[in-house]
């Protein structure tokens, strides 16, 4: 439910009213708000704290930032208009939301750009300054859209964020420059009152934050208590809102974004392999804050490794896995083009290395910071020769770690490297993550070959068809390993036609037999069939979910299935699909997984696409759904 | 006590398969006889290739080894060493898979000091695609995809190692075992990433490359062989050196004017004098020997010291800690 007209009529009506008695808390079951400014504003960490607020308040959450391609692009400009979307809620939520409720706007190109996405009636906020004669032409405007009445159909509250802001740090000593960017605090002071979030929590983070410069501690502060109580006293906002706690499971939470649950998930690995962690990787939008992120737990010990390219991010990897270590490589896009031999080679030798993929808008340099779930085949088939590879793919920001964790697990008990997708939604995007207990995590066991009787690093376990590990500084096992063919069982290089044949078998064997990994195929909806039922993968679970849950609510016999592994499939998708009258697979791409599913089990299944960078909207697939069923 | 090692122990099971009079079986050879010298078990050694006639040699080792991608040894043992210090690891490559396809790698690699030593076998042509130019290669070269000459200027190994600021570059010869010996030991007291250009005969695609170094008439005329602290001297009679005129080096024979206190001395550890003489090209006689040395913090030792530092301040990494690190909640 929105943010109801009531708030400009109860503000026009609160005009006349004493600012001294307290104003009404009015009840919302959800709010989507989305901050926009210039992408020096400081619009992620208002819209990161806000959410910090929020998860703190007992609301379930999804975030997802905006930001461009450009670090500062000119001021004022679209190009560097940067935003961040939070969807908290009474209830369960699986996406950041479609349309913003509430918009904040801290300058005209962020109106601009971000305007089109608001439901009617939506409230916007903006910083009335900031609306001068050479901004509004910058963001293209012909006139103020504040006073030329394009903006009728929405509430637009206008506070001179900019002048309060250089008042409440009057007499600090702090320049103009360093006062104006405490703005962002103000616009957060005065939301945590409109939603009555509490500040505490954002006053120990600020405190933290700017260790090093107290008289920012001492600005911030000031600023963000000031916007709390203009909340407070100004007669703008009648009332202020209260979205009750959510639901969820007990336990202890903490808000996480899928590139940090992916790092988090591979530490966990390694802690439980009891074998070191190595990254090797080079910086690549939007995976790198893995490397950030993994690069401060050097204690565990986590080894990171930020190589000259991706060829050597990943060879790195190789190297690191052959002495026996938890090696990783993350990248994005064009940096899986350009590791295919590496992976190549991992496959052949069989040494145990995750490559993590963030998938980002492609072809080529495309939209680096916007996802896209266009990398599945070349994952599947983008290496020469035949190299089967496992793929797993996480679902939401927390799913990461889970996704990682089961990578790595996969990886040394096959003794293969294994593609671990997620994307640039998942990467940013955060949720609340109830924390795993490490005791309950699935064992992963490593056990180094020592024994050098009969030892052949190519002999294989029964029921894996998995080999040896066998590392260096062992002995009596000195072995050679390498990409040209190898003989069975020995490794010795070899061309004899019936060997290759074999090796390759074998090893498309080894893969395909990761099937008894995968439980069962889980069906949200009707498991005995059903008209419909929705196929998806990666981060399009949210909206699938979240849609199909708004249909089956009106009696709709639609289902949802969501694949975390998709090489190989699950040994009953075939047959559970079978069961629906219709299947649609959901993808932001032009059709993969749907090849893949009617390719295998000869399912006339259709596509539901969108390369445009942008996740599906809930309402958008709504409607799809709605289509098909009509028919 | 320390088992005595000997040459078989660094010997495989793998029938070498190098064309007749190639220049890599009497690298292998002298490899193999000077391993057992630096008294690390084989389990503990790695050889680490791309792809090349030279990257076969890892199979003719009886250590660990890895025969890899095509330029990408260097790298591929960056991960290895950084992550396991303990282990020696070599790296074997050729001009087209370290200076073409690699490049990139070896430079980083050199640029970084990991502690890892190169062996880059240099016959200026490609041997393993059927003689087609290298980036060694001189200008002119008439090859298969060169019928009408090469028009592109080579690298020089010697330099290109100089110009990342290597920290040992050395140039040694195949058939010259007890120099290559030499090379191989100075290579391994090394800490940090040895490179040695090999200077190595291909019998089939570019014979006779080398012979001004290697015949046995000629070679004394054109090798330099560089001893730290000695004066620059060669010639079959020992009566030729190298003397500076203004900045720039000249060839002269030694004479009642022209005595040794005349000639350059070799000094390791200076780097504009090792570019110079990385510089010599005929009729200036082809060095031979350590160009550069110098000791300086490995790549490998610092990311592990860093390692040892984390958990020296922060105690070993807790699972537990680290997942609940930042705000959290309870829910009830």
């Amino acid at each position: 439910m929105a943010v109801p007209p009531e708030a400009a009529e109860q503000a026009a009506e609160s005009h006349e009213s004493a600012a001294s008695a307290p104003k009404p808390h009015l009840k919302r079951d959800h709010v989507v708000i989305r901050f926009a400014g210039d992408s020096g504003d400081g619009m992620q960490l208002t819209g990161m704290q806000f959410t910090s607020e929020s998860a703190l308040a007992g609301n379930d959450i999804a975030t997802l930032p905006d930001y461009p391609a450009e670090i500062r692009a000119p001021q004022g400009t679209l190009a560097g208009v940067s935003g961040f979307q939070l969807n908290f809620s009474s209830n369960e939520v699986f996406t950041p939301g479609d349309e913003p409720n509430v918009l904040v706007a801290m300058n005209p190109a962020a109106l601009r750009t971000n305007v089109e996405d608001l439901q009617p009636n939506a409230v916007i906020i903006v910083d009335r300054e900031a609306f001068n004669e050479s901004n509004i032409k910058r963001a293209g405007y012909a006139s103020n859209p504040l006073t030329d009445h394009s903006l009728d159909k929405f509430q637009v509250i206008e506070v001179d964020v900019s002048k309060l802001t250089s008042l409440a740090v009057h007499g600090l000593g702090l320049n103009n420059r360093a006062a104006f960017r405490c703005r962002n605090m103000f616009v957060l002071g005065m939301l945590s009152w409109l939603f009555q979030r509490p500040i505490d929590s954002t006053i120990v983070s600020l405190k933290n934050r700017f260790k090093k410069a107290p008289e920012l501690i001492e600005a911030n502060i000031r600023v963000l208590t000031a916007g709390y109580n203009y909340g407070e006293t100004t007669e703008m906002f009648a009332s202020s809102y209260e979205v009750p706690a959510a639901r969820i499971a007990p336990g202890l939470y903490r808000n996480i974004t899928g590139n940090s649950a992916t790092a988090l998930g591979f530490v966990a690995a390694a802690v439980k392999a009891g074998r070191p962690l190595f990254l090797g990787s080079y910086p690549i939008t939007p995976a790198s804050d893995i490397l950030h992120d993994l690069s401060g737990y050097k204690n565990f010990p986590v080894y990171t490794f930020q190589a000259e390219d991706e060829i050597a991010g990943v060879c790195s990897a190789i190297g690191a896995a052959f002495g026996g270590a938890i090696a990783i490589t993350t990248t994005s896009g064009p940096g899986m083009d350009l590791k295919a031999e590496a992976v190549g080679l991992a496959m052949k030798v069989e040494l145990p290395i995750v490559i993590t993929d963030v998938q980002r808008a492609g072809p080529s340099t495309g939209m680096p910071t916007k996802p896209e779930q266009a990398d599945l085949l070349q994952s599947m088939y983008g290496r020469h020769g035949e190299a089967p590879v496992p793929i797993i793919a996480a679902s939401t920001p927390a799913d990461c770690f889970d996704c990682a964790y089961e990578a790595v697990r996969i990886a040394v008990k096959y003794m293969t490297p294994v593609i671990l997708l997620t994307d640039g939604q998942l990467a940013n995007g955060a949720e609340p993550w109830l924390l795993p207990d490490p005791e309950q995590l699935a064992p992963i066991k490593v056990e180094f070959a020592t024994n050098p009787e009969g030892f052949l690093p190519y002999a294989r376990d029964a029921e894996t068809l998995s080999r040896p590990w066998a590392v260096p500084g062992t002995k009596g096992l000195e072995h050679r390993i390498g990409g040209l063919s190898g003989e069975n069982l020995t490794g010795n290089v070899s061309h004899s036609p019936a060997n290759n044949e074999l090796m390759v078998r074998t090893r498309a064997r080894k893969i395909a037999g990761i099937v008894r990994e995968i439980p069962p195929t889980e069906v949200f909806g009707d498991a005995g069939g059903g008209d419909l039922v929705v196929l998806g993968w990666g981060s399009s679970f949210g909206p699938i979910r979240e849609a199909v849950k708004h249909v089956r609510a009106k009696g709709k016999k639609v289902s949802h299935v969501h694949l975390r592994y998709l090489n190989p499939l699950p040994r009953d998708l075939g047959e559970t699909l079978k069961r629906f009258k219709q299947v649609m697979v959901a993808e932001m791409n032009m059709g993969q997984l749907l090849k893949l599913i009617r390719a295998e089990y000869l399912i006339d299944a259709f596509g539901f696409n969108k390369i445009q960078g942008r996740p599906f909207k809930v309402s958008e697939m709504e409607n799809r759904i709605n289509r098909v069923l009509e028919g | 006590m320390a088992t005595v090692l000997n040459r078989k122990d660094f010997v495989s099971d793998q029938e070498v398969r190098w064309c007749p009079g190639c220049g890599d079986y009497a690298i292998l050879a002298a490899v193999q006889k000077t391993m057992p010298e630096f008294g690390i078990a084989p389990e503990n050694t790695v050889f680490i290739s791309g792809i090349g006639c030279s990257s076969r040699f890892p199979y003719y080792m009886n250590t660990y080894g890895f025969h890899t991608i095509h330029g990408r040894a260097p790298a591929i043992a960056t991960g290895l060493k950084i992550s396991r210090p303990d282990l020696d690891v070599w790296v074997v490559t050729g001009d087209g898979d370290g200076l073409s396809i690699g490049g990139n790698h070896l430079i980083h690699t050199l640029r970084r000091n990991v502690d890892i030593k190169i062996l880059l076998f240099n016959n200026r042509i490609y041997g393993l695609t059927k003689g087609q130019y290298s980036p060694t290669s001189e200008v002119g070269k008439i090859t298969k995809s060169t019928p009408a000459g090469s028009v592109d200027f080579p690298f020089n190994p010697i330099t290109v190692a100089l110009g990342t600021h290597g920290t040992f570059v050395a140039r040694s010869i195949d058939i010259e075992q007890k120099h290559l010996g030499e090379m191989l030991k100075r290579a391994h007291a090394h800490r940090g990433t040895s490179f040695i250009e090999i200077l190595q005969n291909c019998s089939i695609f570019n014979e006779g490359a080398f012979n001004d170094v290697t015949d046995k008439a000629l070679k004394a005329d054109h090798q330099l062989v560089l001893e730290h602290g000695k004066p620059l001297i060669f010639g079959k009679n020992r009566d030729m050196g190298i003397r500076m005129n203004g900045m720039r080096p000249e060839a002269v024979r030694l004479s009642a004017t022209v005595t040794e206190k005349d000639l350059v001395v070799h000094d390791e550890t200076n780097l504009s004098l090792a570019f110079m003489l990385g510089h010599f090209e005929p009729p200036l006689p082809t060095p031979v020997g350590v160009f550069y040395a110098v000791s300086q913090p490995t790549y490998d030792g610092a990311v592990n010291q860093q390692l040892a530092d984390a958990k020296a301040k922060q105690g070993a990494g807790d699972l537990k800690e680290l997942l609940s690190k930042g705000d959290t909640w309870t829910v009830n």
